[in-house]
């Protein structure tokens, strides 16, 4: 693995009016690894990746990404940065088939103007074809070829997570954070959505930060968690560290008062 | 049964990302152009193309750009008749200004000041969603509306407050004007139409239709995937708003010959709505199903009576139309919310697996 450091946030708080979602919170992800947020229900983990991805803005505390720190940032500027994402409840485009919508993660990579795109020779449909071979290696690597062209909102809960992996694979994030990958899954479609996380990583080199609940898939994929509770961290370190850290057995099994 | 893609196998992208993936369906589009340009001009009467075909497909290209703006960008827009109006006095102050110009270019250009207008009144957008944002866009109707009664130097002073279409020619033959024959004037609405229809086909599977479609289907997705949302909601309103105000200027200098701000009142908003709706939103298709239904259908119902020889009023078959046609809507509204491109489209995919309807495609 290697050790530079991709993104790092520091002191950040977040309040909506009286109500605090993140109070100081510090931690960093390395480049290539595999971070995890867990916590119990409403610890902040998913207001921490909406100010990652910039849908809100911290009150406090920065952000820097690559070494850079980042002012206030819209979301489709993360984007264009490189930071993907999927959702708790799936956003899938539910419209479109499944093949527009891994289409639809290449829209930052696409370049053709207006007019080729009204005539659609040329640019433009040359630069479809090519997006396409890359959105097909996708549906390969995710074996989802069969509901190609089938409209999404159809779809079983699980392929939908699998396809909304797909469109945020489609970017080639340099950071993807997956909000709950495998909410709602049965033990196979875990093992399946775990096989493309940890292949995704290896292979493509992405890395990742997810929130999960599922402890047993949290020790196996990642390589170091952390721990939030009421919006603080209490917690930071490898699987084993964590797991051995009494202020998390605390936080999930309570304490005696 | 002979609606069969069986054997039809692609061996590249190219194939599969065309239009019309289905050799029937290209049959088809093919027979239909042939039928709309040579067919209707040919055996049509005079009456039948100047009140029906000539409006059908002014209508249709309208609900084109309402379907571009409502059905694919997810916006809902009340001021679809005022933007017609903006092409269509602009069409005309353009044709004041420049005389010798090429009519169809003057028509073309018409549409970039509705679209311009377009984008103006589309900037609530990026604050107010839905019925909301529907309401602004009845202020751009009223404010347009207002503009067009108040503003004399749009129709030139006339005392009538309307604007009359002067004849213009093209290759030696008039194609506005009290002199232009219906024919003429058909064949070069619908080539406008057709070659317009196209282009917005082109758009709406590439990356611009694309982003608008996300924008319409998760607005917050859409964004993380790098689409800006002012540019996109802007760029749908300027689209849409284009091909209204062609539209307008189509329906003034080509069919109408002169009108007055009712031609463009909150009537024919709601009017395209219902095509659009009733086609079905988010379909190319559907936009003319859904002109012909409001437009065609009531001609037809009401040269019903005549042809049997009944004696009826006037009054009376048009109350009869408005029943039958009030009743379709329901009926069909209630069988197929997504309207009649939608239930095209199940026939077509029941005929594709008959008489295996297990089987699947």
């Amino acid at each position: 693995m290697e050790s530079a450091e991709l993104l790092s946030v520091s002191n950040v708080s977040l309040s909506f009016g009286g109500v605090k979602a993140i109070s100081d919170i510090s931690f960093n992800i390395m480049k290539g690894e595999v971070r995890a947020l867990i916590g119990p229900n409403g610890a902040g983990k998913t207001s921490l990746l909406n100010v990652i991805n910039g849908f809100y803005h911290p009150q406090e505390g920065q952000i820097s990404y690559r070494g850079k720190t980042r002012k206030r940032m819209k979301p489709y500027q993360a984007a264009s940065s490189g930071i993907a994402r999927t959702f708790q409840n799936v956003a899938l485009f539910k419209g479109m088939s499944t093949l527009d919508n891994i289409m639809s993660g290449r829209s930052l990579k696409m370049r053709s103007g207006l007019f080729w795109q009204m005539i659609n020779v040329g640019p433009a449909r040359n630069e479809e074809i090519q997006h396409r071979k890359v959105v097909e290696n996708i549906i390969d690597f995710l074996e989802i070829a069969h509901i190609r062209k089938q409209p999404v909102g159809k779809l079983p809960y699980g392929l939908q997570k699998r396809v909304e992996l797909g469109r945020a694979m489609a970017m080639e994030p340099e950071l993807l954070l997956l909000d709950e990958p495998m909410a709602g899954m049965n033990l196979e479609e875990k093992e399946d959505m775990s096989r493309f996380i940890i292949d995704l990583n290896n292979e493509f080199g992405t890395t990742i930060a997810l929130i999960e609940h599922d402890m047993g898939v949290v020790m196996d994929l990642a390589d170091r968690v952390v721990v939030l509770d009421y919006g603080r961290k209490i917690a930071d370190g490898t699987p084993t560290e964590v797991q051995a850290n009494q202020a998390v057995i605390d936080a999930y099994l309570g304490v005696a008062h | 049964m002979l609606y069969r893609e069986a054997g039809q196998f692609k061996t590249s992208y190219a194939a599969d990302q065309a239009m019309l993936p289905i050799r029937q369906d290209r049959i088809a589009l093919v027979l239909l152009l042939v039928v709309a340009f040579l067919g209707v001009p040919v055996l049509g009467s005079d009456f039948f193309l100047s009140s029906i075909m000539i409006p059908f497909l002014v209508f249709a290209l309208a609900a084109v750009g309402l379907n571009i703006l409502t059905g694919y960008a997810g916006q809902l827009s009340l001021g679809t008749g005022a933007f017609m109006g903006v092409g269509a006095y602009s069409c005309y102050k353009l044709a004041t200004y420049f005389p010798d110009t090429n009519i169809i270019v003057l028509v073309l250009a018409s549409g970039v000041f509705s679209a311009l207008i377009g984008v103006a009144f589309g900037l609530p957008s990026l604050r107010i969603k839905g019925l909301y944002l529907a309401i602004t866009t009845l202020a751009a109707q009223f404010f347009l509306e207002w503009c067009f009664i108040r503003i004399e130097w749009l129709y030139n002073y006339n005392d009538s407050g309307a604007i009359e279409v002067p004849q213009r020619m093209l290759f030696n033959i008039a194609v506005t004007g009290p002199h232009a024959t219906p024919t003429t004037r058909y064949l070069v609405i619908l080539s406008i139409v057709a070659i317009m229809t196209l282009v917005a086909a082109n758009v709406l599977r590439g990356r611009i239709g694309r982003s608008w479609m996300m924008i319409r289907d998760m607005d917050i997705a859409a964004e993380l995937m790098g689409i800006r949302p002012l540019r996109s909601k802007l760029s749908a309103f300027a689209f849409s708003s284009y091909y209204c105000g062609v539209a307008g200027a189509l329906m003034v200098f080509f069919w109408l010959g002169s009108a007055e701000v009712e031609a463009f009142d909150i009537n024919h908003s709601f009017l395209i709505l219902f095509m659009v709706i009733i086609g079905g939103m988010g379909s190319l298709t559907g936009c003319f199903m859904g002109a012909a239904f409001i437009w065609v259908l009531p001609v037809i119902i009401r040269a019903i009576p005549p042809f049997f020889g009944l004696d009826m009023l006037a009054a009376t078959t048009e109350h009869i139309s408005n029943i039958i046609i009030g009743s379709l809507i329901i009926f069909f509204l209630i069988v197929e919310p997504h309207g009649l491109a939608r239930l095209w489209q199940i026939a077509k995919e029941k005929l594709r697996t008959w008489p295996f309807p297990y089987a699947s495609s």
